[in-house]
């Protein structure tokens, strides 16, 4: 099926070569825009990594274990980007992951059949919606709710914990996490919805058919069998959570130390190349940066090749038993 | 037989009780997007409003309560100019690309595009303007800020975009299409360009507009490269101003009427995207329905 002539060469050789160079030279146009695609990719990690040698050299593995980042003195670690990238993550999955399953089985189990389209188109329109406009929300809506209402109230129930230390102030870590939560929802839910739509008809009636109510049903017989997809959804969400620039650098407060509190200011890797990539101090300061970026960049290439892995694999059962 | 009742309703209350649960997370997931639009239209829809909002420079900070407020017209000329650049490397690339990864997928250079394609979509935006910036730092730095280098980024953000939908469409276009037309001794090229593409069409022109949305509301790859400006386009190699970076310059002024504009740009950019991404639905549905119906 990849042979443009199917004629045997004997037959017709004359029309045969005709028609081969016009198909050669479109191979070959088409496969320079391909190969154009490939290159953009090593390039990208080309020039991060030659822009990162002058930090690698001065500070070695040393980079990923120090806290501390200090222009005046140039001692730049990356510990506290991490960190705060971790965190915020952390807790917009945690925020986001019960939302998303939620709407997904409410869209795939329970909802009346006119809404299901809707709806979900709604929940995608939120993806689409730029970070700069989140962040944007978040300090005009969100953050005075959180510094009168929600911050106050975790702080008098929650504060034994030890995480909700400091005083309330709205611009800082956990504020930047529920910003992200909003973001990330529409991705694992599309997701999830996809999965548990494609787990057969037959697996349901099966259970119902045993007694089983709509939440057993759900539990025994579809989230099993959608397990992979939803997690894949998942890992595609926090791909786009470590990576989330503007709505974050809006939000989080913006300072270059580990947070001791969730309501303590922090820095995301991607928040700190928005805020000081153009007022570095000095080609070190330039350098480190671009190997923060080199980190962010390969922590996000692990965790969306991971989510790919398991999207695909599900995608492929769900093909397959469709058909 | 009681206590086996009991046991049932209690097991029929406990799903009723999910259910109920799973659909107030829907309110929950739903309230960001009407409390942004609810916002931005209350906030900024006196100002976009304005004759002058969509053609005059945007104000200086000013505290004085009758203080004018105009426009945010350089940026909206930006982001066109942004996004017809971006755009433009995105088709001519994209497309391209995706006819060989889709038309010659046996090839082992085919899947390596595909899952290329995948790897560059999931790299966050904000990498990309580094990526440019550096570049441009190192090998050209009298065009870095610029809108060829602004351009340049967008472009990088959406030539996978393009990549990925147009092999998706190029996918849903039956093969017997693609042997009908070889059969006749038409050639690979025609085939592909004259019946697959053309045949793909609809789908393909919503990955590009798609990715066009897409770039139309970054700000993070804009950060150090199109960098902003407050007045209309200069020329390739200045500054260029983008309703992405203006918002984001003016979300945190101390000037009332620069927020408020800011809002207005808020309102303009979110109804574009959303009408965009709803119209683009509308038209993937319709082809996969006349696909699968002419199957």
């Amino acid at each position: 099926m990849s042979s443009p002539t199917p004629s045997s060469p004997s037959s017709a050789p004359k029309t045969g070569r005709v028609a081969r160079w016009p198909d050669l030279l479109f191979f070959v146009l088409v496969g320079i825009a391909g190969v154009a695609v490939i290159a953009l990719a090593f390039a990208i990690l080309g020039i991060l990594i030659h822009e990162s040698i002058p930090s690698f050299r001065a500070f070695g593995p040393g980079f990923l274990t120090s806290t501390v980042w200090n222009p005046n003195t140039n001692q730049f670690g990356v510990v506290p980007f991490v960190a705060g990238t971790l965190i915020t993550s952390g807790i917009a999955l945690l925020i986001g992951v019960p939302l998303a399953l939620g709407s997904a089985i409410f869209i795939t189990t329970a909802a009346p059949r006119w809404m299901r389209g809707p709806v979900g188109t709604a929940i995608e329109l939120l993806a689409a919606v730029p970070s700069v406009i989140y962040g944007f929300w978040g300090i005009y809506v969100l953050e005075p709710y959180m510094r009168t209402t929600v911050e106050p109230n975790l702080k008098t129930t929650l504060g034994w914990t030890g995480l909700f230390g400091g005083t309330p102030i709205g611009t800082d870590v956990l504020t930047a996490s529920v910003i992200l939560a909003v973001m990330i929802v529409p991705t694992i839910s599309a997701v999830s919805r996809e999965t548990l739509l494609a787990v057969p008809t037959a697996q349901r009636e099966a259970a119902q058919s045993l007694g089983a109510t709509n939440w057993e049903t759900t539990r025994v017989a579809m989230l099993p069998y959608a397990r992979s997809g939803i997690i894949g959804g998942i890992i595609l969400g926090l791909g786009r959570a470590l990576g989330e620039t503007m709505a974050v650098t809006m939000t989080i407060g913006n300072k270059d130390a580990v947070p001791t509190s969730l309501f303590d200011q922090g820095q995301t890797i991607a928040s700190l190349i928005a805020n000081e990539l153009l007022n570095n101090t000095g080609p070190l300061q330039y350098s480190a940066i671009l190997e923060a970026g080199l980190i962010l960049l390969a922590i996000s290439l692990i965790v969306n090749a991971g989510a790919r892995v398991l999207v695909w694999r599900v995608m492929k059962v769900g093909g397959q038993s469709v058909e | 037989m009681k206590l086996r009742f009991d046991r049932h309703a209690r097991r029929k209350l406990f799903s009723h009780g999910i259910t109920v649960a799973s659909g107030l997370t829907i309110l929950a997931v739903l309230y960001p997007l009407a409390s942004i639009l609810y916002e931005s239209a209350t906030r900024g829809g006196r100002v976009l409003f304005q004759l002058t909002f969509v053609t005059a420079v945007p104000p200086n900070g000013c505290s004085i309560i009758a203080c004018k407020t105009v426009g945010v017209g350089p940026a909206i000329q930006g982001t066109l100019i942004l996004i017809g650049i971006g755009g433009g490397i995105a088709l001519l690339v994209g497309i391209p690309a995706a006819i060989f990864a889709s038309e010659y997928r046996t090839r082992g250079l085919g899947r390596a595009i595909s899952f290329t394609a995948d790897v560059l979509a999931g790299i966050p935006s904000i990498i990309m303007g580094v990526f440019i910036y550096s570049y441009f730092v190192l090998y050209d730095p009298t065009i870095t800020f610029s809108a060829i280098t602004g351009g340049l980024a967008l472009s990088a953000i959406m030539i996978p975009i393009v990549v990925r939908t147009t092999e998706e469409a190029l996918h849903t276009v039956p093969n017997s299409m693609r042997e009908a037309a070889l059969a006749l001794g038409i050639s690979k090229w025609r085939t592909t360009l004259r019946i697959v593409l053309v045949a793909a069409l609809p789908g393909v022109l919503t990955g590009v507009l798609l990715a066009v949305m897409r770039g139309a509301g970054e700000a993070a790859p804009l950060l150090f490269t199109a960098a902003g400006s407050n007045i209309f386009f200069q020329g390739l190699n200045y500054r260029v101003a983008a309703l992405p970076l203006l918002i984001y310059n003016f979300a945190e002024s101390p000037y009332s009427n620069q927020v408020q504009v800011a809002w207005g740009a808020t309102l303009l950019l979110i109804s574009l995207i959303l009408i965009a991404n709803v119209f683009s639905r509308y038209m993937l549905s319709r082809m996969v329905r006349k696909m699968s119906g002419g199957a």
